[in-house]
């Protein structure tokens, strides 16, 4: 996958860029019809953006769609600090040499892989831009520092990810960057679905994933009264599996949702008596 | 009090001369020494009621005295009630009367005192009950105390303190089942029919009443079941079995299809009978059922109005069109097809505010009525421009500038409609600042850490494997160790980390008569604890206040422009700000915003601080008009690039709230003291 081959010592401190191949097919319960807007939009080689809040399948999906379209899949988690080189990759001193070594973008872009760039507000507002060519019609990366221009093969797909619950105002994305992608709107799945994936997912039976999914559900109704946001599937799904593990009930959902959620004292009670209230 | 204590032989001295006791062979000795271990302030009290007591008779002063070195300890600030007691039973049945009374008093007081810490008080369990209320479903409630239990379908009332239990664990639980039965009152139809012919064949209303609570307390407790066991285990629990006569009513109610009707029927059957008192339990509520249905029925016009208006506006709308400006709204006026969602099968066709009442009126009567699909004849409109304005106080100058509004009845503006004042605000108390800095420098030390961690530092990451700089030190190490056969390390640059932090806030205070008291030093201090705060992390700020009187008389008060520094002028100026006039929002939010676009900063921000929804005298501002008009405002606003976020002191906020700023954009504080330390968490998460 590299044009140049590192040394080992190299290798050790360089980001390792993990296309991941999907062997088996992730568990993923549609909701919409997110499977066939994704697939579309893989055929037309545009790009995609999940926007939901947190915990609500969007990696998930990713995984399930790459291994539907068998393509090699690599997931960067953005974040503040994520650089330009850090996506693109850059030149590693070795010994005397240098040696370059692609980073996660343009190693998927090689490949002919999914990039799926997680929270992409994060990272720096002149990251984000590196990606405007991927986007359009040019379909390519530009690797300045190498002087080379890498058209992306019709295998290519970029994905990202938004939660556009997040206030901060210094994260807004910019218009310029949004219009170019196709979007999916996620949010809590119904609650009968729920409850089906947080049975699958948590390994309990359908009585307990539906009293955890309502306890979910009420929550969710504390958005701005005390809670930045309520529990997503994901928290539901941990403390299904902790009850799946032999926790009592209540003890599962005040460790795996309640305390997550919050550290107010008055808001963690209420979170406690919502448990008790539901099992 | 803060003079030393009086050690004993001065106590004795004091009691001598009191009680004459040199005269009649007592001695003042033993109670003094036990008085010695008292506060001053407490051996005053001793000494003073021993003295009045004395001017009746001498037996009732050294009696009083020599029980109260005994008692007063653990009497503290109820001595005073006690001697009173004391003096009381003496004049009715002489002093022996007095001895048992005072012995009596201490010995309740005492009961009371050691019951009282097992009990709960409203004010520290409120808080946790009323987030968990809201998490239920069904309409939101208001959450208050008062003498009895009881709700009017859209408040809660709860008592002041609870000691039924006997501990503080089952005090709260007795609170939390109170809450969810009146709760299940409103959500599972208690109200929903006429109770009246039934009660009014009871000779004693009361007793009927109380019957009633306690039917439809058996048949909530199953509604309950169904989605909450965990709680309605919790109710069984507190309540123990039914009586065994109530044993068949109590499963005739636990049916899933039971309803109202099935509580008065068996009232019915229990009258036939003869009647008993009904059981006294802790955990049921009053009923008030004349009150709760006048509430319930003025809701029902008031939330059918919402709705016929809703279709309405929808009938006369492009659907099209809509979709493009905002799918959360339909547009209010355009023409096209005609397209009447039917609300009883999709709720999400209609805007925010009526669909929350269509799910209240679902509440209240299990559909929406058809009458309300039809909608009323066109042009709801009414010109209400014949608000008498004579009262405002008069102008004699120009306002400084004049403002469109929004009528979303016409859908279109109102030219020029506002005339806006701008003006220095007041300055206030000098002194008032440096107390609030005083009283929460804690507070505003961490604050400030915290906000110093924002700031946008050029940071230098040392040893990286790329970045602006040579890293000299990794350099110099990567040559050593190649020389010495070393294999060198490859991270040899400086990364430096940048962050900008362009940005510009307006904080927009409501300075309306409402918040006057606590929301408005709420207001107050958190300015003080923001600016303290926003200091240090060298954002662009300015402070405006808020008010008005009718649309002729919209006042903005100059607080701190972004220019100004934070001196000890603009401090004065925050003391100042005041409770004044009326809320009309939208205008304020024009002007300000104006204000805000000539910042030179990639991002603006304008925060309001407000204590409820917009609102101006006379009905035209009250109401939907004013929130219409607002979220206009800000929408403008939005479309400039400024960000809006609006921070509410006001539990109910919630319902309107959604549909003034969109969902993500405010946050509602139900306690003003909670203000500044909130104001603060929410700036640094907006911008961090
Ligand atoms: N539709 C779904 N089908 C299957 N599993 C789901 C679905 N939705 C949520 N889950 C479960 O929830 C968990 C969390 O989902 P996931 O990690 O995809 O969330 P996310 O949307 O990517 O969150 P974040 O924004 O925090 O990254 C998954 O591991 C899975 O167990
Ligand atoms: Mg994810």
């Amino acid at each position: 996958m590299n044009t140049a081959k590192p040394a080992s010592r190299a290798e050790a401190h360089a980001p390792s860029t993990p296309l991941v191949h999907l062997a088996s097919e992730p568990y993923y319960h549609a909701t919409g019809d997110e499977l066939d807007v994704f697939a579309a939009a893989a055929k037309s080689g545009l790009p995609v953006m999940l926007k939901g809040p947190t915990g609500c399948g969007k990696t998930r999906f990713v995984e399930h769609m790459a291994w539907r379209l068998k393509r090699p899949l690599v997931t960067v988690a953005c974040h503040d600090d994520l650089t330009t080189a850090d996506l693109v990759g850059r030149y590693l001193i070795v010994g005397d040499e240098t040696v370059w070594m692609d980073g996660p973008l343009t190693a998927a872009v090689r490949a002919g892989a999914i990039c799926y760039l997680d929270e992409i507000v994060e990272a720096r507002k002149d990251t984000t831009v590196v990606i405007h060519p991927l986007t359009d019609s040019r379909r390519a990366l530009p690797v300045e520092k190498r002087g080379e221009y890498i058209t992306a093969p019709p295998d290519f797909m970029l994905v990202i990810s938004y939660n556009p619950g997040y206030q901060s105002v210094l994260k807004e994305m910019k218009p310029s960057t949004r219009q170019r992608f196709v979007a999916l709107d996620f949010d809590y799945p119904e609650a009968a679905t729920e409850a089906r994936i947080v049975a699958h997912e948590g390994g309990v039976d359908a009585d307990t994933a539906q009293r955890l999914v309502k306890l979910g559900g009420l929550t969710r109704k504390l958005k701005g009264a005390g809670l930045d946001e309520g529990a997503g599937t994901r928290l539901l799904v941990h403390a299904a599996q902790l009850i799946a593990s032999g926790m009592a009930p209540a003890i599962a959902c005040t460790a795996a949702i309640a305390r997550p959620l919050a550290d107010e004292t008055d808001t963690r009670d209420a979170l406690d008596d919502l448990i008790r209230a539901v099992f | 009090m803060s003079e030393r204590k009086l050690f004993a032989h001065e106590l004795e001295a004091r009691l001598d001369e009191l009680l004459l006791l040199s005269l009649r062979q007592r001695s003042a000795a033993e109670p003094a020494a036990l008085l010695e271990a008292l506060p001053r302030e407490l051996q005053e009290r001793v000494l003073h009621w021993a003295g009045v007591a004395a001017q009746t008779s001498d037996d009732l002063g050294w009696l009083i005295a020599s029980l109260a070195a005994t008692q007063a300890a653990g009497l503290g600030a109820q001595l005073d009630d006690w001697a009173r007691a004391g003096l009381d039973a003496y004049d009715r049945s002489g002093l022996a009367a007095t001895r048992k009374a005072l012995n009596e008093f201490t010995d309740t007081h005492k009961a009371s005192t050691l019951r009282s810490q097992d009990s709960v008080a409203f004010g520290a369990i409120e808080g946790r009950l009323s987030r968990f209320l809201q998490a239920l479903d069904g309409r939101p409630l208001r959450l208050v105390s008062g003498p009895k239990a009881w709700t009017d379908t859209e408040t809660l009332w709860l008592p002041e303190r609870l000691d039924a239990a006997t501990d503080v664990a089952g005090n709260r639980r007795l609170y939390k089942a109170i809450a969810a039965l009146l709760w299940a009152q409103t959500r599972f139809g208690t109200f929903n029919l006429d109770p009246e012919p039934e009660l009014e064949l009871w000779p004693d209303r009361e007793r009927a009443l109380a019957w009633f609570a306690v039917f439809e307390a058996m048949r909530l407790e199953a509604c309950i079941a169904v989605e909450l066991p965990g709680l309605a285990q919790e109710i069984a629990g507190l309540r123990g079995p039914w009586p065994a006569e109530l044993a068949a009513a109590a499963a005739k109610l636990a049916r899933p299809d039971a309803t109202v009707a099935d509580s008065l029927a068996c009232m019915a059957a229990l009258r036939e009978i003869g009647v008993l008192p009904a059981p006294t339990l802790p955990h049921i509520g009053t009923l008030d059922p004349v009150a709760a249905r006048r509430v319930r029925a003025a809701r029902i016009t008031r939330e059918l109005a919402v709705v016929r208006r809703a279709l309405n506006v929808i009938a006369a709308t492009d659907t099209k069109a809509g979709a493009a400006e905002n799918s959360d709204y339909p547009p209010l006026a355009a023409e096209g097809e005609l397209q009447v969602p039917d609300p009883q099968a999709d709720l999400l066709a209609l805007p925010p505010a009526a669909r929350e009442a269509a799910k209240s009126l679902l509440q209240d009567l299990g559909e929406i009525p058809p009458e309300a699909l039809h909608p009323a004849g066109p042009g709801a409109w009414q010109p209400v421009d014949g608000v008498d304005e004579s009262i405002a106080p008069g102008v004699t100058t120009q306002p400084d500038a004049f403002y469109d509004e929004w009528d979303y009845r016409r859908a279109s503006w109102r030219r020029g409609w506002c005339h806006l004042y701008e003006m220095e605000a007041r300055s206030g108390d000098p002194e008032w600042v440096d107390e609030v800095r005083t009283r929460h420098a804690h507070l505003i030390r961490s604050i400030r850490r915290r906000f110093e961690a924002l700031r946008g530092e050029d940071k230098p990451q040392k040893r990286q494997f790329d970045g602006e700089e040579i890293d000299l030190d990794a350099q110099v190490e990567a040559r050593a160790d190649r020389k010495s056969g070393a294999e060198p390390s490859p991270r040899l640059f400086i990364h430096r980390r940048r962050i900008e932090r362009s940005l510009a806030v307006m904080f927009m205070v409501d300075m309306s008569g409402s918040t006057k008291g606590w929301v408005n030093d709420a207001e107050r201090e958190s300015l003080v604890l923001l600016c303290e705060a926003i200091e240090a992390l060298g954002d662009s700020y300015a402070i405006y206040g808020f008010s008005g009187w009718t649309r002729t008389h919209c006042d903005i008060y100059r607080v701190k422009r972004f220019g100004d520094r934070y001196d000890a002028e603009t401090r004065q100026r925050i003391a100042g700000i005041e409770a004044k006039d009326y809320t009309r929002m939208g205008v304020a939010v024009r002007h300000l915003s104006g204000l805000l676009m000539r910042q030179n900063t990639r991002h603006k921000l304008l925060v309001t601080l407000s204590d409820g929804r917009p609102d101006d005298y006379g009905d035209e501002y009250r109401g939907r008009y004013g929130i219409e008009d607002t979220r206009r405002a800000l929408l403008e606003a939005r479309e400039k690039g400024i960000r809006s976020y609006c921070v509410t002191i006001d539990r109910h906020g919630a319902d309107y709230l959604p549909q003034l700023y969109g969902p993500a954009h405010y946050s509602v504080i139900d306690d003003a003291k909670k203000l500044p330390q909130k104001i603060a968490e929410i700036y640094r998460k907006l911008t961090g």
